[in-house]
Parts: structure tokens; sequence; C-alpha cells
């Protein structure tokens, strides 16, 4: 089957099983491979993407219904949230093996698009469902306030 | 004018270049070397072939470009521990490099370059403490020479900061960039005088960070799992289900019939489906019909094993113990007066790194290139190479930052990387990359070893103990020599030193399950036995653990533990009460070389213990890099926790059970504790900090809840299967 699939506001043809997980067409087809495997069911957060600005579990969702959807990868990720976090894992030296940051951040920045002033609770709800083994989890949420504090109200 | 010296590096550090060329390469000359010395015969077998660094008139570590950079050279693995900045750090406090302007790139395979390379142990910084800091001192020294010769004053007079070379009495300064040349030309210093530890401006301080987080935010780093390669394929294998289980037949031909499966055929470990992607690969895997044979197999269910366990303990098996820390007369004969008694049951743990085991790999002739998060590179080069049956030299490694290891990936076996050069050995000539699924990585083995101890601990009129014994069950790690990772942690310690006798016997069952190391190793249980069972004797003889721990301290002359325990009681505010519900929990442990001491605050939900903070201290000698300690620290909180609260892979008739997250659950932002790390001051050589954080946990915890129910945890984890199934996390 082919299908249109919009990534990073690009249209990219794509020839594959409609059954066939987003992750892999990201990954294997597209060469975006800052989403990543590491469990397949959804319950690591480590294949995290935004569809239509809503954080997804990729490897859980099939092309076919990717397919009407705006589909954004860590690579293709900007705006004022995406500058602020990345600053401030950096600031906070997040990162230790790194592999499910990209996840992380995705989750983050779908956070602060909707919350500006999230509470622990607040990020303890929307960050629960990304694994971190090396458990950086102090830090992440640290970097989450001060992202927020950075960006300060929306006008 | 050319310096025909110049052409070469000559640096102190250097290799000795042994000959053995492509053409050369062959059993008879390789044997050739055996008589010589060992490292000689190891020099020999692992160079050539292998990629040689850039010569650097700097030595094998330092690069430095006309633009000013420094370039430092890794050549441990960066499996999250944030090694590559530690290392970068002591070259560049020696070279006094300007720390903003270092970049780290990692070392590929390369015996002659950087001698073994092999990332284990929590030694990476302990082990190459000398090496790196002599590497920065001569090369600062070659920049000190020639500014010597190029303004005509005395070495002595000579300054150097951030990559600045001056002689103040003249005003005169140059940058390492303006002195590149003439400096290359210059003959390092043998000896270099090295800092003391008060003349430290980098090393110590807050300025040591990582330098790999903006790749690692922006989905930029590349690890294995991201690998392509112009006509690659990707190889999954179907393993046997049970450990031991060997491939009795197989049909291929739904397996062959699905779109892009190019391939499919046995190899020693079962059968490998290769196809144009991954999802090919999996499908590949699912469609094909194989049959085990179970003749050698494990098939006994974990109710079975704890039971043999247990069995062994008390002398009911065929396993035949051997005597660790045994001391003092008439060890085995029996006690007297009072004896307080201990049981244990540890469960085996999966390592579960965020990403799965992988590894690419392509064999042409004589040549296996490898691209991998390689753990014990040194050890993979030597096992890829048995595989193919080429030198070790031949074999070309680049090592690439793993997604967590914790352990999985050192394993003497190389075992999936062994099993991607195989499958590419069939291939000849074409990349293959091998995925593991997250069922595949849980269901392999290399577990941390489940274990039974019992503990018996005759006691004197003052409640401290006079006779110990301590029987412990355990697989070992290794195929020969003393299960020493199954007592560390035990022997010596200094709860002995109040005994007169001491009985230490270690049972070494020998079954299929496949055990290996595991992030802190033994400690990850024997911390737990000790921790609990001092305080359970504390709380016997009605003293505060604190203060009962203090007593063995004191008599073991054991500084350091004292030292971490008083800041700990400071810090931790040990002693003043905590709201109702809540309370302490004390563990203090030394594993590789460094002391960590923790107390985390407890509270019960229904029979689940919830800890919301945990206060740490740490003595790990000189601290190289203060940020990443108190980052390994909180990681190894993180991991030692989760493993108490959930972690448990359980057999049933043979099959693992907890094959992913649903099942074997890892500890979530929402449950991770605030954690306050203190580092202790200190002048003397650093030790590791990538495992020590992990084991003091479960027994602080542990003794939390001792406090809070008065009940003794004889098992781990604390929730059972039933409530550990209720805590998978779903959106």
């Amino acid at each position: 089957m082919s299908f249109v699939l919009s990534v990073n506001d690009q249209a990219h043809i794509i020839e594959d099983d409609g059954e066939t997980p987003l992750l892999w067409v990201l990954r294997d087809r597209l060469n975006l491979t800052g989403t990543k495997y590491g469990c397949g069911i959804a319950q690591c957060g480590a294949c995290t993407v935004h569809l239509d600005g809503q954080p997804k579990r990729s490897c859980s969702i099939p092309l076919k219904a990717a397919t009407s959807s705006q589909i954004t990868t860590i690579e293709g990720a900007e705006g004022e949230e995406v500058t602020a976090l990345r600053n401030a894992w950096g600031a906070h030296d997040v990162p230790q093996c790194g592999f499910c940051q990209s996840g992380q951040i995705m989750s983050a920045v779908a956070l602060l698009r909707q919350n500006r002033t999230p509470t622990d609770t607040d990020i303890d709800h929307a960050m629960s469902g990304n694994l971190c083994r090396c458990a950086t989890y102090n830090r992440i949420r640290a970097a989450i306030h001060d992202a927020a504090a950075q960006l300060g109200q929306p006008a | 004018m050319t310096d025909p010296a110049a052409k070469t590096p000559r640096f102190s550090l250097t290799r000795r270049r042994l000959i053995l060329g492509g053409s050369l390469i062959g059993g008879a000359l390789v044997v050739g070397y055996v008589a010589a010395n060992p490292m000689q015969v190891a020099g020999a077998v692992l160079q050539g072939g292998g990629a040689d660094p850039d010569p650097s008139a700097f030595g094998p570590f330092i690069r430095i470009a006309a633009d000013g950079w420094v370039t430092i050279v890794n050549k441990q693995q960066e499996l999250g521990q944030g090694i590559h900045a530690g290392l970068a750090a002591i070259v560049a406090e020696e070279l006094d490099a300007d720390w903003d302007k270092v970049r780290v790139i990692d070392a590929r395979s390369n015996f002659r370059a950087y001698g073994v390379q092999m990332t284990a142990g929590s030694n990476s910084i302990a082990s190459n403490w000398d090496l790196m800091r002599n590497a920065g001192a001569a090369a600062r020294s070659m920049f000190v020479g020639a500014a010597a010769r190029r303004w005509d004053v005395p070495v002595a007079e000579i300054h150097v900061r951030d990559s600045v070379v001056s002689h103040p009495a003249s005003n005169t300064a140059a940058t390492f960039a303006e002195l590149l040349a003439e400096a290359s030309r210059e003959k390092p210093l043998q000896s270099p005088v090295l800092k003391q530890v008060h003349d430290y401006r980098l090393i110590g301080s807050d300025r040591v960070r990582r330098k790999d987080n903006l790749p690692k935010s922006t989905g930029a780093q590349i690890y294995t799992q991201d690998v392509q390669r112009p006509n690659m394929l990707v190889a999954v294998v179907a393993h046997s289900p049970r450990f031991g289980g060997k491939l009795a037949q197989f049909d291929a031909s739904d397996a062959l019939s699905v779109k892009g499966v190019v391939d499919v055929f046995a190899i020693e470990t079962g059968v490998a489906v290769l196809a144009e992607t991954t999802v090919a690969a999996m499908q590949g895997r699912a469609a094909l019909r194989a049959e085990w044979t179970d003749t050698n197999a494990e098939t006994r269910s974990t109710d079975d094993l704890v039971q043999y366990f247990r069995d062994t303990a008390a002398g009911g098996t065929d396993v035949e113990p051997s005597e660790f820390q045994t001391m003092g007369e008439g060890y085995d004969s029996p006690f007297d007066g009072e004896v307080a008694e201990f049981s244990f049951d540890f469960p085996y743990l999966a390592h579960a790194p965020m990403e799965t085991m992988d590894c690419v790999a392509e064999v042409n002739g004589w040549d296996v290139s490898i691209t991998s998060g390689a753990h014990l590179a040194t050890i993979d080069q030597v096992q890829s190479a048995l595989t193919a049956r080429t030198v070790p030299g031949k074999v070309d490694i680049e090592v690439l930052p793993s997604g967590g290891s914790f352990g999985r990936r050192g394993n003497m076996s190389s075992d999936y990387l062994v099993e991607c050069v195989r499958i590419a050995k069939r291939v000849e000539g074409r990349p293959i990359k091998l995925m593991w699924t997250r069922e595949d990585e849980m269901a392999s083995g290399y577990y941390r070893p489940m274990s039974h101890h019992r503990v018996w601990v005759q006691l004197g009129s003052d409640g401290f103990p006079t006779r110990w014994r301590v029987h412990i069950v355990c697989q070992s790690l290794l195929p020969v020599g003393p299960n020493f990772t199954a007592t560390e942690g035990i022997a010596h310690s200094p709860y002995f030193t109040t005994a007169s006798t001491v009985d230490g016997k270690i049972f070494t069952p020998k079954f299929p399950v496949i055990v290996g190391f595991w992030r802190s190793v033994g400690h990850s249980h024997t911390a737990m036995v000790m921790e609990h069972v001092i305080d359970q004797l504390a709380r016997r003889a009605g003293r505060d653990p604190a203060d009962y721990r203090r007593v063995f301290y004191e008599k073991a002359a054991d500084s350091r533990r004292l030292a971490v325990m008083e800041e700990l009681c400071r810090k931790a505010d040990w002693g003043k009460p905590l709201e109702a519900g809540w309370a302490r929990g004390l563990a203090i442990h030394e594993a590789f070389g460094t002391v960590v001491g923790q107390v985390a605050e407890v509270r019960m939900m229904e029979e689940r213990p919830v800890v919301r903070r945990v206060i740490s201290v740490v003595d790990c000698g000189i601290p190289v890099s203060p940020d990443q300690i108190t980052a390994q620290m909180e990681g190894g909180i993180g991991f030692g926790l989760s493993a108490a609260l959930y972690g448990e892979v359980t057999l049933r008739e043979g099959l693992v059970q907890e094959i992913n997250f649903r099942h074997y659950p890892i500890l979530r932002m929402n449950e991770m504790p605030a954690v306050e790390t203190h580092i202790i001051p200190s002048v003397n050589k650093p030790t590791g900090m990538g495992e020590p954080g992990v084991a003091p946990i479960a027994p602080a915890v542990a003794n939390a809840v001792l406090a809070l129910t008065g009940r003794a945890t004889e098992r781990l984890p604390f929730l059972n299967r039933a409530a550990r199934n209720s805590a998978g996390f779903s959106l």
C-alpha cells in the first residue's frame, strides 16, 4: 500500500503495510532515528512523537492511522518551549545514557505547550509514561520547572 | 628545517610497535610470541588491522588542532556514567587546557594505542587516573618547553592557564594554537611533575560538566540501534525459550514468504532471520516454526529453585560449599547462648537498559568490522575473532555510547556481539544489524543471580556478635575460580570485628540459567544482608542503629565509614523525629573502594514502602566531577530502589515470565524520591562511582520499614507479583 505521511512539515510517500508501526517507518524508512525503540508496547515512552501536537507512542500507532495527522519528531521539534527545555537540559546536565531523552523532551514540550506553570503533580502526570533507566527524573523535573520559569506566562 | 624525529610520534606513553602486518597474520607468527612476556603476546595478537588513531605528537589521548581546540580521546565506554567528561577533565587539569575548548571523542578498539579497554568494576576513573594525569602533564611540558625555547627563558618561569602559556616576568604570552608547531617538536617529560590536590582548578569543581548534553537532547546522538549502512540487513534471532535448550528443527517457509525477509538460517544460538527492515525481520521470526529440545534445559520454576537453594544452604543437596572469611577456633562447632537467625531470598534481576542489545558487523575475509556499544572492547575483540576465525587485531570495533548497560553488555562471552559476527560471517561482505527486542533482552539471562543467605549470630551479653556464621547459595558469574562476587561486601566486613569466630560458606550450584554482572554485582544482595542484619541486632540490643554501627567501625578503625556516617547523621537529622507515619532507615556500605551512606525517609502505603527522600554521603576519594558523582548517586538510588520495590525475573517450568516492562516495572518519575548528595572532601586517589550508589538503598528502606512496623524484610522485592502487575503504566 501507498501512504502519504506528513512528518516535520514534509510530505512523504511511504510504500509499506498499513499495520507497520509508525516508529519503524520513521526509523527505517525516513532515517529519523532520534525516535527510539525501547519496548514496542507503549510502556517506556522512548518512541514518543507528536501527532497534531499530542504526545503519542509511535511504536503502537499503525502507519495507516497516522496519515491524517501532522507528525513531529525530535528532529523537527522547534519553538520557544523546545529551546527553553534544551537549554535547561544542558544547564542541569540531565542526560546520562541519553537514550530516553528524545521521548522525555517530546513529552515535556507537550506539557509546557498546555501548561506554562506546571506543578510537580502536573509533571508527574505528564512524564510518568517516559521511563528513564538511569533515573534522571529529578533533573528532568528541575529542568522543566526552569524552562517554565524561563518562558514565563504566555502573552 | 625539518626535524626527522618530529615525523613519528615518540610520546612516552605510546606503543611498542610489534611486527604483525596484514600479510603476516597467521598462526605461526602469533604462536611465536607465546614465549615472550604476556603483554607482548597480547600486543602482538591485538594490534594490527584495527584503526590506528591519527598520529599525534601529544600521545594517543590528546590532539590539539590549529584552532586551539583540544580533543581528548576517551578509551572507556560511555554508557551514561559521564566517563568522557571525567577522563577529559583529568587530562585538561594537568594540561591546563581551556575546558570550554575541550571536546571528547570515543576511541575505537586499539590495544596498541590505549591498552586494555574494559569498562567494568566502577574503575574507569581509578584505573586511568595516573595515565590521564601523566598524559596531560607530559603534553603540557611540551608547550612549556617550546615557550621557554622561543622566549629564551627558564622553564621554571613559565605559567600555563586555560590553554595560554605565559612568562609573567616579561609580560609575554602565547596560546596553545600559536605554539602548536614548536610544541609538537618538543620531547615530552617522561615523568612530569603532577599537580597537588590544592592546585586543582578544574577537578573537583562544578565546571566539569558533560559534553554530550546537546546531541542527547536533540536526537542527534547515534547509538548502535540508529546505525544505517548501504546494503545492510537487519537480523533478529529466534532463541530457545528455555535456558540450555537446543534447536531441534525449523521450517523457514512461512518466514521466507514474509515480504522483505531475505534469508533464514540456523546459528549456534538459534535461528537467524535476515530482512531488509526491522519490522520484516520481526515478522519473519514470528512466522518461523522452530522446535527446541529441552534435554539439557532448565525446566524448573522459581519456587522449585528457591526451595533448592534453601535445601542447599542446609546441606541437603550435593552442592559442596567452599569457605570464605573463615576464622577462629571451632568455627564449625554448635552455637551456644543467645543466637539470632536470619534468612534472605533474592531474585534474578534483568538489566533492562533502555537500548536493547544490538550490534552492526561486517566480515570480509580476515577483517571484521563492528559498531556497537562494546563495554569490554578488548574482550569483545577476542571473542569476535574466535568466532570469525581471525585474530583479534583484525577486528575493528567502533565503540559507540550505549543506551545504558548496567553490566548487560559487559559479559565475558560477548554474547550478542558474537551472535552478530556469526550471522555476518554467513553473509560475508554485507553489513548486518542485529536487533534484539525487549523480550529477547529480558529473557536472555546474564541476570543478577538469585541467592539465598542464612546468617546466624551468637551474641555476647553486651549485645554484640561473638560468632558469625554466613551461608550463601549463589551461582558464580565466572566459569572457573572462587565465587568471590557472591561474597564481596560480606568478606572482610567491619561487623566481624567484635567476633572471635566467623564461619563463611559459599555454595555454588551450577545449572543452565545464565547469570552475569549487574550494576553493583554481589553488593546488590550482600549490602542488604549485612546492613539489615545489623539494624535487627541493634534493635535487639536496644541500641540506636547509628550508635550500634559506630562501635564496630571504631573497633575496625574504619575512619572512612565513621566519617561518612557522622556526616550522614548530621545531614539527615538522624535522631530527630519525623511526622507520624514516617521513619528513617540507615545503611552504610563500601563497594569498589567507595563508601556510601544513605538515609531513606519512608512511610507505608498499605503493604508497600513509599520513599520520599534519600540523603546520601559518599567518600570516593578526590571527587573529579562532583556533578557526575551526584548524578550517579541519583541514578544508583533510582536503579536500586526500582529493583528493591519491583525487580524479579521468575521462571515457570523454565520459561521467563517477565519479558517486558509491563511485568518488570521500572521506577517512574512519580516514584522517584528527592535525593540529596554530600561528598566527603578527600586527597586520596579517586575510586568508582558508577555502582556504589545502588547497594545501600534496599537495606536503608528495609531498615525504615523495620522501624515503622517492627517487621524484618526476608525477601526482595518488597512488592509481590500481583502488586507489581498492577504497577504497570497505561495512558
